[in-house]
């Protein structure tokens, strides 16, 4: 099983729109963010299956991740 | 007089009159400018119930006292009139370097007075105001138009149009200035263009006058630093513009998609800001002294030109089921050149997908374009033809309230008293919701933007489908709001900025003493004047509501499903915390706290 991780804006840069990573029982988005090498003050928004999320939850197989950084308005 | 140039233009379009009147200063920061200032002054002047296109109904076009100053973004004016698409107040915001002009050539404000006989368009430079034939541009679109008054104008001129859609009267009709930046919302156009003026052309030699030097010169560096090392405005808005909403607000599931039908879009991704900066943007293209640049300037094939915004990518991409941005891009560009609102535009054009999807609008009345969710060749063509008013496209210029109520269902419209709703599903951002309800001007996003907090998380994270303290927000973020749209700045720069740093640069400009509590108290009375305009125009309070579809039906699918906007819930509190009684009319402690 693999998280699908989807990126948004520059967080894109050198990572692509989406990265799956390897599902294992008690990972967390914080870690995914360490895998991904991106820095916790540079992502505004996390979603976890278009909710909310923690840095520290733990993720279930089947989730989804939406990460943004600072970007915008309208 | 500091921040205020100190005069008025009057201009009797029947008798081809024009009178300098000086300003009241005392009225004048009471009531701040911009918005609130024209506001205050259209209410005094004219009769409420006064049909739009009516002769008597006036349009004041204010700019702020910040307008034309040092500050990051001082550059917006502000139409108010009444709206002929929503019956209330209108007031719509633009950009660019034509309100800075007008200040420069000595004007705060310019009432617009009775109807001309015949097409005319209004050349001021400085204190020289002449009356001008405008038969050789009537008809034409606003690029056209722009271009050949700029021949007849002293360089450097600045030029605000109406394209075809305003002299059309359509009620979504913008009025638009250097070229491509619209006072978009409310169907300002239409009465413009039902007065037969086309443009005002001005060039202006002065300055303004600042009470502060050396103080604003401190504030507004202060206020730049923060605009610049905030993430939206530092990097999110110039890398992308409003754009990269798309893809924020698909993966929350609030992208209203198929008219409202679907709250998240399959192919949001195709038609999102960050295919646009790589495939299709040209140049930023920033507003007058605005340090973070929005704006965006794209080309596709032969078609170049301003935008789009996230709205507009939204309105004609998926409320229309449309994944081609390409097509969205030269749709919005028509929208410019016809001189016309986006957002409502793109709506009505959902709304009539829906119509012909549920078989209220038949093959026979399309001429040979359906119009049929993810049909990205109607989105052009319907948008040229709502301008133009031609077919079925006369009907659908008149918003997308009365197209669906003239088939007897009204509630397929996706508007707040007859204006459409903008690009964010309510029934899962709770408080955006009670502010679209509760709009002055209808259905609108950015007469308190809930988004902020909501989604965005700023000033700090609150959960969208919460009910708590949403009501406090709202009143807030409106109140604020009013005062930024009222100064002459940009609303954009509050995603970086605070109530005190509107106090700071305010008060370097004009020599007040306000502090951040002054500032929301003056964007109260703002919001005041506007509910007791609307009142007294028969727009009651139970049209403080949502369409059916958000209230009763829930989202059916996607990260937001089975919400629906709870309204109901979060009224009564808002009307308390405004004072007003428990049917929504301002009480007399309210009007007496507010000085009204």
């Amino acid at each position: 099983m693999e998280v699908k991780v989807k990126l948004f804006a520059t967080l894109r840069d050198g990572r692509g729109k989406i990265v799956y990573i390897p599902f294992f029982d008690g990972i967390t988005p914080a870690y995914i963010l360490k895998h991904l090498n991106i820095r916790h003050e540079d992502v505004a928004i996390l979603l976890v299956n278009g909710r909310d999320g923690e840095f520290e939850q733990k993720l279930l197989e089947e989730d989804y991740l939406s990460i943004f950084p600072p970007v915008g308005g309208g | 007089m500091y921040g205020y140039v100190g005069k008025i233009l009057r201009v009797n379009l029947t008798d081809k009159v024009t009178t300098v009147e000086d300003l009241d200063e005392k009225l004048a920061r009471k009531f701040i400018g911009g918005r609130g200032l024209a506001t205050k002054m259209f209410a005094d002047e004219v009769d409420p119930n006064i049909n739009p296109f009516d002769e008597a109904n006036k349009m004041i076009i204010a700019t702020g006292p910040l307008t034309g100053t040092p500050t990051p973004t001082g550059g917006r004016y502000m139409v108010v009139t009444k709206s002929p698409l929503t019956g209330t107040i209108a007031s719509s915001n633009s950009g660019g370097y034509w309100g800075p002009e007008l200040k420069f050539a000595g004007y705060d404000m310019i009432i617009l007075e009775g109807k001309s006989k015949e097409p005319c368009y209004l050349m001021i430079e400085d204190d020289k105001v002449e009356f001008r034939d405008a038969s050789h541009v009537w008809g034409k679109v606003v690029s056209e138009t722009t271009k050949q008054l700029e021949t007849e104008a002293p360089e450097k001129s600045r030029i605000l149009a109406i394209g075809p859609a305003g002299e059309n009267l359509s009620k979504m009709a913008a009025i638009m200035n250097d070229y491509d930046r619209a006072a978009g919302r409310s169907g300002v156009g239409a009465v413009m263009g039902s007065k037969n003026l086309k443009a005002i052309v001005v060039r202006g030699s002065g300055k303004v006058e600042v009470a502060d030097k050396e103080q604003l010169k401190a504030v507004v560096r202060d206020c730049n630093k923060k605009i610049r090392e905030n993430g939206v405005t530092g990097q999110g808005l110039p890398a992308y513009g409003t754009a990269v909403l798309v893809n924020i607000i698909n993966e929350n599931g609030v992208f209203p998609t198929n008219n409202f039908q679907e709250a998240q879009f399959d192919k949001a991704e195709d038609t999102s800001g960050e295919l646009l900066a790589e495939k299709y943007l040209v140049r930023k293209d920033p507003c007058y002294r605005c340090p973070i640049g929005c704006g965006r300037h794209c080309k596709v094939g032969d078609i170049e030109g301003g935008g789009p915004e996230y709205e507009t990518i939204w309105a004609f991409g998926g409320d229309c089921g449309i994944d081609d941005l390409e097509e969205i891009i030269k749709a919005n560009y028509w929208c410019n050149e016809m001189g016309i609102d986006t957002i409502s535009v793109g709506a009505t054009i959902a709304c009539g997908m829906e119509l012909y999807q549920k078989g209220y609008i038949k093959d026979a009345d399309l001429d040979g374009v359906p119009l049929e969710f993810g049909n990205a060749k109607a989105i052009v063509e319907w948008t040229k033809r709502i301008g133009m008013r031609e077919g079925l496209g006369d009907k659908m210029s008149e918003g997308s309230y009365r197209l669906a109520d003239s088939y007897g269902v009204p509630e397929l419209s996706m508007t707040v008293k007859k204006q459409e709703i903008p690009a964010y599903d309510p029934r899962a951002i709770q408080g955006q919701g009670l502010q679209y309800a509760t709009s002055n001007r209808g259905g609108c996003h950015v007469r308190g933007y809930l988004i902020s907090p909501e989604i965005l998380g700023l000033p700090e994270k609150l959960d969208r489908f919460s009910l708590e303290g949403k009501a406090a927000w709202v009143k807030i973020f409106q109140d604020f709001t009013a005062f930024i749209d009222s100064s002459g700045l940009c609303l954009f720069t509050s995603f970086a900025m605070g109530a005190p740093d509107y106090a700071a640069m305010y008060n370097a400009v004009i020599g007040a003493e306000f502090d951040a509590n002054d500032v929301l108290h003056a964007g109260d009375r703002i919001w005041n004047i506007e509910r007791i305009f609307n009142l007294a125009a028969g727009v009651d309070p139970s049209q403080d509501t949502l369409p059916k579809r958000l209230l009763e039906d829930p989202i059916p699918s996607g990260p937001s499903k089975g919400n629906v906007a709870r309204l109901s819930e979060l009224l009564p509190e808002y009307y308390e915390l405004r004072k007003w009684s428990t049917d929504g009319i301002p009480t007399d402690e309210c009007k007496k706290e507010l000085d009204l």
